[in-house]
């Protein structure tokens, strides 16, 4: 007797649902960045999780260089306090 | 209940408890540790799935490569534990929760109604499913060109990233 399938699924619901209030909840962006990766860890067709990775792997370089950017020009990474760009 | 089995919600329950310490974690420093933590379960649930390369990569690539970026950014910026909202719970914080819940629900729905619940993984999959001899075949023959794309992307963000992140001056 072998694991379902729904298991696995269920499984990677579960991690991308708390991925999702960690994204919405932190007041940090690094946090943010962190959970945003948890969410990316679901599990797929083996070639297409490759591309998600070197996806992944960009997108954290560069939104690591934004943050770092960003705290040099605010002197803070508290997404509330950076909202200039908010309507 | 097999070895497999076990195994499988033993690392389940190992990659929720994680996530859900990561997110409730003030400190950034100790919640990227979490998920350092998760990442390890993660790539041995994709052992199990035969995906042995990307088992590999999973730790190579994110354990090795992004979270030790993610990590020396923080040391760098020198973060403290994040201030504490004034309200206990926000109300953000309990919408969020609200539609997260919904979300999940969703989906645990959507996969039980397909029928294909009792179908099972191992069943189909070669023990030869993710070797690196499979996964070259793919990516160099019927992935090829999302393969070379790739390779773009990521100069495209190397550049982006040193262009980001330079001094002005």
């Amino acid at each position: 007797m072998d694991v379902p399938l729904a298991y696995y699924l269920c499984l990677s619901a579960v991690l991308f649902a708390v991925g999702a209030v960690g994204v919405l909840t932190r007041r940090n962006v690094i946090v943010v960045f962190i959970a945003f990766s948890a969410y990316l860890g679901s599990i797929a067709g083996q070639a297409l999780v490759f591309f998600v990775m070197a996806v992944a792997a960009a997108e954290a370089a560069v939104g690591l260089a934004i943050v770092i950017s960003v705290y040099r020009n605010r002197q803070t990474v508290n997404i509330d306090e950076i909202n200039i760009l908010k309507w | 209940m097999t070895a497999e089995s076990l195994v499988f919600f033993f690392l389940a329950a190992f990659a929720v408890t994680t996530a859900v310490l990561m997110i409730l974690e003030r400190s950034p420093l100790v919640s990227a540790i979490y998920l350092i933590a998760n990442f390890f379960a993660l790539a041995a649930l994709y052992l199990l799935l035969r995906a042995q390369l990307l088992a590999v990569l999973q730790i190579v690539v994110y354990t090795g490569a992004i979270m030790v970026l993610v990590i020396f950014v923080i040391m760098l910026l020198n973060l403290g534990d994040e201030t504490r909202a004034r309200v206990r719970i926000h109300p953000r914080t309990a919408v969020t929760i609200v539609l997260a819940a919904g979300f999940l629900a969703e989906i645990v729905c959507a996969v039980f109604a397909r029928g294909g619940a009792a179908a099972s993984v191992q069943g189909h999959a070669p023990d030869t499913l993710g070797t690196v001899e499979s996964m070259g075949d793919a990516l160099f023959g019927k992935y090829l060109l999302p393969f070379e794309v790739t390779s773009l992307l990521l100069l495209a963000a190397i550049l982006g990233a040193v262009v980001l992140a330079r001094r002005r001056g």
